[in-house]
């Protein structure tokens, strides 16, 4: 991941927040004037160095963390919009990087009741939720869809 | 990386599973803000491993389920 690899990935990232989902090998060329192999290229290296995650079997994005591109069980709406994030600690943070107050949707993992939880002013509304973590930090890119 | 609504959940969910870390969502969300506070500012560049320990470390959660040590650098 050299210089130019960290640029097109803050493009990356801010495509994706400026569209509301992931952009496209496509639309990164054509804001860039690359040609899709050479975004893709650089992609699979930023890949390699867990600045992204990429779907296993098809040339798009999985993952922008704390974004998620693909549908999941924590939904936040922020910014106007809503949005996928990867996890629960993702789901707070779409609010942290998106620097705005907001509402994560989601589900005790046991139980399946629906939680919501607000966030404002970096606090959230119900204190009195857990958050738990079963892979060690150590293991946690070992699987990070996994984890 | 899950959500509940106690511990009486997180045990039942855990089953016969060891149990990894468990914090507050208030602790939660202190460190999202840490980790990803700086996601999509146009100048971000990747941390080091002892960069991200620290941001751990700052908030308490030194013990060794959060030990990056055997994780790699860029994540």
């Amino acid at each position: 991941m050299d210089d130019d690899d960290v640029a097109l990935r803050n493009l990356t990232y801010r495509q994706f927040v400026e569209l509301g989902h992931a952009p496209t090998v496509h639309d990164i060329a054509a804001v860039t004037g690359a040609t899709p192999e050479d975004v893709w290229s650089s992609w699979q290296r930023l890949h390699d160095d867990h600045a992204l995650v990429l779907q296993s079997h098809t040339r798009e994005i999985r993952m922008a963390n704390p974004f998620s591109a693909v549908p999941t069980a924590y939904r936040v709406f922020a910014d106007d919009r809503w949005w996928y994030a990867n996890c629960a600690w993702d789901a707070f943070g779409v609010c942290a990087a998106l620097h705005v107050d907001g509402r994560i949707e989601a589900s005790c993992a046991d139980c399946g009741e629906p939680i919501t939880v607000h966030l404002r002013e970096e606090r959230p509304d119900d204190e009195g939720l857990l958050f738990h973590c079963v892979v060690p930090a150590g293991r946690w890119w070992d699987d990070i869809v996994f984890t | 990386m899950n959500l509940f609504r106690s511990e009486g959940h997180i045990g039942r969910w855990l089953g016969s599973r060891a149990p990894g870390a468990t914090i507050s969502v208030t602790k939660l969300c202190e460190l999202a803000h840490a980790w990803w506070g700086n996601r999509i500012e146009p100048n971000w560049r990747p941390r080091t491993r002892e960069q991200n320990q620290a941001i751990l470390n700052g908030l308490g959660l030194t013990d060794a389920f959060w030990d990056l040590s055997a994780a790699d650098p860029h994540s």
